[in-house]
C-alpha cells in the first residue's frame, strides 16, 4: 500500500535504518506505482467532508499525480462553533462545559486546562485530594482517548476487531465518568478550585478492578492483534516520517513529537498538580513514523494504568476524607445543606451561580499534556466575572497543519493512515 | 501576587529574571515584564521577524517552537492599552524549558474603531521562521482582520467560504449577522439576516432582579414578554 517496499519484519528492524526524511515525491513518482505513462496527469481530488476516515468533518483538497499526493490542503472550520467568542460572554463556570465539547474524546483533560488557567490567574492552590482526583480522571481520559484513537486508526487501515475490543473498554470508562459527574461524555466535573464533588462510595474499587483487568488482559490482547501484524506494519512502518526538526518547526506536541525522538512531556518537564509525586515513564520513538507513534500511545496507556493505581492508593489512603475543593466560598460553592441553615452560605451560593467570581486582571497561559499533545489556554482577564479573551491552543490544529508535508509523496491510501496517526478530532481543531 | 504551587512546579523565578536581563540586552527596543510568573516581551510590529528569529536561533534562548499565535481585541476594556488590537505569540524553548510570550500592539491608521479598514492593521509574517505560523496567522486574519504581510496564503480558515466580517472583534455581535436555512423552493442552503425568536439576554449582573441595566435597548427588549402578558389569556 505504501510507496516504500513493505517491511513485514520483526520489531527489531525498527532500530536499524529507515529513511531520515519523508519519502520524497520525486522518488515515488519515478517508481510510477500505478498506471501507464501519461496516467500521472495532475488532478485535484476532494476528500471529505463526509468521508468515514476523515474523523469528523475534514475537507481535504488533494492535488495528485496519479495516485501520489503532491499537495494536501485541509479545509477546516466545518465544525466551528465560535467557542472562544461564546466564552467571552459567559462566566468562568459557565465557560467550563464548552471545554468538554472541544476535543470530545478527552473531555476531562480539556476541563483541566481551563481550571488551571483560571487558578493561575486567581493565584489559588487546590487541595491535594482534588489534585489526585484530577490526575486520576485525566489518566482515565487519556486511556479513553487512546482507545478511540487505536480503534479508529486500525479500522481506517483495515483491522476491524481492534475497534470492537477497544470500544468495549471505553464503555466502562464512560460508566466511571457517569458515576462521578452524572454525565457519560460531557462531564463538567473539574471546577476552578478543585472538582465538583467527591468520588461516590465504591468507585475506587471499581476503577481498581477495571484497571487491573485492563492491564492484565486487554492491552496485551490489543498488542497481539497489531504489534507484529503484517498488514498493520505494511501500512504504518515508514509512513509519515517526521524528523525532530520538522516536528518542532510545525509545532508538534505530544506523541507526534515524542515519536520523532524528542523527550518532551509536560507532565515531566513542566509538571502541574501532583505529577512530580508520581512515578511514570515517558516513551520516546526513534523513527518518527506511524508505527512508532502507535507504540508510544500503547505504552502511554500502560503508564496511565500505573498512574491510576498510584492515585487510587493515595485517594484511599492518606487523602481519604479530605476536602476535594478549595474552602474559599468566593471561588467554589458552599455545601448544599449548609445553604439551608446559613445566610452567609446562601449569599455565597447565589453570588457564585449568578455573577460568578471576579478574576484579577492579567494575562496567563496554562498548558497540560492532553492525550493528543499540548493543550493550552491563553486567558486574558479584565478583572470581571467573564473572561476578556480566551485562546484555545489545540494540539490537533498544529498536527493537521502538518498533514501537507507529511503526506507529500505518499499514496492516497496513506492519507487515512496519516489522519489516523495525527489523532485529530474536529471539536478542538475548529473550536 | 500569590502563587499557585500546583502549577509550573518546575519554574524557578531566578532563571526567568536571568533570561529577562539577557533579552533586555539583546533586544533593547523591547519591553519586558514578569507577571503571574510569566515573562512577556512587548515589541513593535516592525521588529517582530527579527525578534522571533533571534529568539529561535540564539543559543541561550532556543525558542524553537511557536506554540500559539492569536489576536486580542481590547476595545472597551477597563484597563488602557496602547492600541485596540494586539497579536500574541506563545513560544516554547524545550532546550531551556522556558516559555515566553511575545506581544505586539497593532496600530490602526483609521481612527474610526467601528469600521477599521483591514489593510491598515498589519504585522510582518513569521511563516518563514516557524512553519506552524501559517494557520495561526490565517486564523488571526480571519477572526480579527489583521493582515500578515508576506504570508504566502492568507485565506480565511475557520469561517464559511465568502464570510463577511471578523467575528472575534468586540464590535461583532455574538448572534452574528446572518443565519443559515434550507430554502425549499431553491432546494439549497441559503443565508438570511439573523432573526432570533427570543432576544439574546445579556445580564450585567449588577442587579439580578432588575434585568439587564447596562443597555437600555436590551432592557426594553427583555421586557417585551412582561408587557405582552395578558392575565385573562388562560381563563
Amino acid at each position: 500500500m505504501s510507496a516504500t517496499p513493505a517491511q513485514a519484519a520483526p520489531k527489531t528492524v525498527l532500530e536499524t535504518t529507515l529513511p531520515q526524511s519523508p519519502i520524497s515525491a520525486q522518488r515515488s513518482m519515478d517508481s510510477q506505482p500505478h498506471g501507464a505513462p501519461g496516467a500521472n496527469t495532475p488532478f485535484t481530488l476532494n476528500f471529505g467532508p463526509q468521508h468515514p476516515s476523515a474523523h469528523g468533518v475534514l475537507r481535504l483538497v488533494l492535488e495528485m499525480e496519479g495516485e501520489v499526493i503532491t499537495r494536501a490542503d485541509p479545509h477546516i472550520g466545518l465544525l466551528h462553533r465560535g467557542t472562544e467568542k461564546l466564552i467571552e460572554h459567559k462566566t468562568y463556570i459557565q465557560a467550563l462545559p464548552y471545554f468538554d465539547r472541544l476535543d470530545y474524546v478527552s473531555m476531562m483533560c480539556q476541563e483541566h486546562v481551563w481550571c488551571l488557567a483560571t487558578e493561575k490567574l486567581l493565584g489559588i492552590e487546590i487541595p491535594k485530594r482534588a489534585q489526585y482526583i484530577r490526575v486520576l480522571f485525566s489518566e482515565l481520559t487519556r486511556i479513553a482517548n487512546h482507545l478511540l484513537w487505536l480503534g479508529c486508526h486500525a479500522l481506517d487501515i483495515g483491522a476491524m476487531a481492534v475497534m470492537l475490543y477497544s470500544f468495549k473498554e471505553r464503555e466502562y470508562l464512560y460508566d466511571f465518568s457517569e458515576e462521578v459527574s452524572g454525565a457519560r461524555m460531557h462531564a463538567n466535573y473539574f471546577r476552578p478550585g478543585g472538582v465538583n464533588r467527591d468520588l461516590p462510595e465504591g468507585l475506587t474499587t471499581k476503577i481498581a478492578k477495571w484497571n487491573d483487568n485492563f492491564e492484565k488482559n486487554i492491552i496485551g490482547m490489543l498488542e497481539t492483534l497489531l504489534d507484529d501484524n503484517r498488514i498493520w506494519k505494511q501500512r504504518t512502518v515508514g509512513i509519515g516520517v517526521v524528523t525532530p526538526d520538522e516536528a518542532q518547526e510545525w509545532g508538534f506536541t505530544g506523541p507526534m513529537l515524542r515519536g520523532s525522538g524528542i523527550e518532551w512531556d509536560l507532565r515531566k518537564s513542566q509538571p502541574y498538580e501532583c505529577y512530580p509525586e508520581l512515578d511514570f515513564a515517558v516513551p520516546v520513538g526513534q523513527n518518527g513514523d506511524c508505527y512508532d507513534r502507535y507504540l508510544i500511545r500503547m505504552e502511554e496507556m500502560k503508564q496511565s494504568v500505573h498512574l491510576i493505581r498510584q492515585c487510587l492508593a493515595k485517594l484511599e489512603g492518606e487523602l481519604k476524607g479530605q476536602p476535594c475543593k478549595i474552602q474559599n466560598f468566593k471561588i467554589s460553592p458552599p455545601a448544599r445543606n449548609g445553604m439551608k441553615s446559613s445566610m452567609e452560605d446562601l449569599i455565597h451560593h447565589f453570588k457564585y451561580y449568578t455573577e460568578g467570581f471576579h478574576v484579577p486582571a492579567g494575562e496567563v497561559y496554562a498548558a497540560i499534556e492532553a492525550p493528543k499533545g499540548e493543550m493550552g489556554v491563553f486567558l486574558v482577564s479584565d478583572d470581571g466575572p467573564k473572561p476578556w479573551r480566551v485562546k484555545i491552543r489545540a494540539p490537533g490544529y498544529a498536527h493537521l497543519q502538518g498533514l501537507d508535508f507529511m503526506s507529500k509523496g505518499h499514496l492516497l491510501a496513506d492519507v487515512t493512515t496519516l489522519i489516523g496517526t495525527t489523532d485529530i478530532v474536529f471539536g478542538d481543531i475548529d473550536r | 501576587m500569590t502563587t499557585t504551587p500546583h502549577i509550573d512546579t518546575h519554574l524557578d523565578l531566578k532563571g526567568l529574571h536571568t533570561m529577562a536581563d539577557y533579552l533586555a540586552k539583546k533586544l533593547p527596543q523591547a519591553q519586558l515584564s514578569i507577571a503571574v510568573r510569566e515573562l512577556t516581551l512587548t515589541i513593535a510590529p516592525e521588529h517582530i521577524p527579527a525578534a522571533i528569529a533571534l529568539l529561535k536561533d540564539d543559543k541561550k534562548l532556543q525558542f524553537t517552537q511557536l506554540i500559539d499565535l492569536c489576536g486580542v481585541d481590547y476595545l472597551g476594556t477597563k484597563h488602557p492599552h496602547p492600541t485596540r488590537f494586539a497579536v500574541v505569540y506563545q513560544l516554547l524553548s524545550m532546550a531551556h524549558n522556558q516559555r515566553l510570550r511575545v506581544k505586539t500592539y497593532v496600530a490602526e491608521a483609521n481612527p474610526d474603531t467601528r469600521h477599521p479598514i483591514p489593510d491598515t492593521l498589519s504585522v510582518p509574517t513569521v511563516t518563514h521562521l516557524h512553519a506552524s505560523a501559517g494557520w495561526y496567522e490565517r486564523e488571526t486574519y480571519d477572526m480579527y482582520g489583521i493582515n500578515f504581510v508576506g504570508h504566502p496564503d492568507l485565506r480565511r480558515l475557520l469561517t464559511d467560504y465568502d464570510f463577511v466580517g471578523h467575528p472575534l472583534r468586540k464590535d461583532f455581535p455574538l448572534e452574528g449577522h446572518v443565519e443559515v436555512y434550507y430554502d425549499a423552493k431553491e432546494k439549497r442552503v441559503a443565508y438570511k439576516p439573523v432573526d432570533l425568536p427570543q432576544e439574546l439576554r445579556r445580564f450585567d449582573n449588577v442587579s439580578e432582579w432588575q434585568g439587564a441595566t447596562g443597555n437600555a435597548g436590551r432592557a426594553a427588549a427583555d421586557n417585551t414578554f412582561t408587557n405582552s402578558y395578558n392575565p385573562d389569556e388562560f381563563k
